[in-house]
């Protein structure tokens, strides 16, 4: 039976001339003028999605900033100091930025796996790494918003020197590390959604690639935190976090379409 | 014209073969309906059919189209209705639509136009977890048609649904719609009212491979024995 053939039937004239795509005629309800969207349509498409369904369900962003506060107020007592400052303060804030990430990280493609949406978004006629920058935008969107409430509740509970002086040099690494996060992340949660052990290989495959990031925003924080002493904004390892972010956006970007294959 | 050309396609899953040597030909605007016992391999055929699943042997066209090389090209004109609605959750019905519709390139008048077909509109700006799972069958096989798909590959498209609501669905999903069409299947009556062209499916395997108009229902329950 394996080689049989099932056309039993012949095409009709009209079958045979069936409208090319973009003049599409429902048989039901009238003309249907379908339009394959752009790059900058679907990734503005795709994150809004993302924003919508994290504003009903509010999963990654409370999350991340009770865990960022938890923490803080963890090492406040388990430091036994009022306060820190300089490599102390930057370790400090940074670990505790990358752990809360992380919970993000986990989270950004199980609506898609667990609800169908890959299979939506693989169906349509879109560019696919579209799915790699919307997710990635939506990642640094949350980790901003995280960050809105957990910088002031680390200059609360645990900075010595006050933020003010800092913010300015804080704000541009914490960007760039941001940025970091969000590629690396999209990346890795891309590859650990569609497996069964996905809450634990997501932290294992990030907090390596990770630590880069962790090293070079603690190494351009320190001096930024130190009492007293406020230092200029290091050029090194701005630089280095900045290579970083180029090199894996790059290999994410390449990447990203091989991951959505079966 | 053919609208499905397949040729000794084959798919694993690790050691387990899911397909197995399948070979058929369907004409454009013709209906082919797939049975099977579960685990038989009807929705590993739609999912292939669809580009979401690499075959692993074999050669298939889609619409003119060789897969997996130029999936790119027929995305857009396959509607899949599954199993699983690919419909979010915290979302509503008419969100859903609207996010598909812009994948698609649709209008938003075309939702409006599908939400009004589906009986939909009174309950559209609702979250889908509120609705129950026939209304988000309905919203669902909206979502397949928004794009007027020259290709429908239907997986038990009837299923939770009252004879009401497969009366709204039957012009967008049915025979009216004129579509070509692969439909998984459960019910040998049903079933074999709708097709042009059976295949039976066992352990992978085409068991079955006939016009329609010579099978008898007695052949299809066989299958499930």
């Amino acid at each position: 039976m394996s080689a049989a053939t099932g056309s039993p039937h012949g095409a009709t004239p009209a079958d045979a001339e069936a409208p090319p795509r973009g003049e599409l005629t429902s048989g039901r309800a009238g003309a249907v003028t379908a339009k394959p969207p752009g790059m900058r349509t679907t990734v503005g498409v795709l994150l809004r999605k993302e924003l919508l369904v994290e504003l009903r369900t509010l999963e990654s962003v409370p999350g991340m900033s009770l865990f960022a506060v938890t923490t803080f107020v963890v090492f406040h007592f388990a430091l036994n100091r009022s306060s820190v400052d300089g490599d102390l303060a930057a370790g400090v804030l940074w670990v505790t930025l990358l752990f809360a990430a992380i919970l993000g990280v986990n989270r950004l493609f199980v609506a898609d796996a667990d609800q169908g949406g890959f299979d939506g978004f693989l169906l349509a006629p879109v560019d696919r790494s579209a799915l790699f920058v919307a997710k990635m935008l939506a990642l640094l969107v949350y980790l901003v918003a995280f960050e809105l409430v957990a910088i002031p509740a680390f200059a609360l509970l645990l900075l010595g020197p006050p933020l003010g002086q800092a913010l300015p040099g804080l704000l541009a690494v914490l960007a760039l590390g941001d940025l970091g996060v969000a590629v690396i992340g999209t990346l890795v949660a891309a590859l650990a959604v569609r497996t069964r052990a996905r809450d634990l290989l997501g932290p294992l495959l990030a907090l390596p690639l990770l630590v880069p990031i962790v090293i070079g925003g603690g190494r351009a924080t320190s001096p930024l935190l130190t009492l007293n002493h406020p230092g200029a904004l290091p050029g090194r390892w701005i630089l280095t976090l900045a290579l970083y972010d180029l090199v894996f956006g790059l290999i994410a970007y390449a990447l990203f379409d091989f991951l959505l294959e079966d | 014209m053919a609208a499905l050309q397949l040729e000794g396609l084959a798919r694993h899953y690790g050691e387990r073969a899911a397909l197995s040597d399948v070979s058929l030909s369907l004409d454009v605007g013709k209906t082919l309906v797939v049975f099977g016992p579960n685990g038989a391999g009807k929705t590993t055929l739609l999912r292939i059919l669809a580009t979401l699943l690499r075959p692993h042997a074999g050669n298939v066209s889609v619409l003119g189209k060789s897969l997996p090389e130029e999936g790119w090209a027929v995305r857009g004109r396959i509607g899949l209705l599954g199993h699983e609605p690919l419909l979010y959750r915290e979302l509503t019905a008419r969100e859903n639509l609207r996010f598909h519709a812009r994948l698609h390139g649709v209008g938003e008048e075309r939702v409006q136009e599908l939400l009004q077909a589906v009986a939909m509109t009174g309950r559209m700006n609702e979250p889908l977890r509120t609705l129950s799972r026939g209304m988000v069958q309905r919203v669902a096989v909206a979502r397949a048609t928004l794009h007027d798909p020259q290709l429908l590959l239907l997986d038990e498209p009837r299923a939770n649904l009252d004879p009401a609501a497969i009366e709204l669905i039957d012009p967008l999903v049915g025979a009216a719609s004129e579509r070509t069409r692969v439909i998984s299947s459960h019910d040998p009556t049903g079933g074999l009212a709708e097709a042009d062209v059976v295949l039976g499916l066992r352990a992978g395997r085409p068991a079955l491979l006939r016009a329609a108009c010579d099978v008898d229902p007695t052949e299809i329950a066989e299958l499930y024995r």
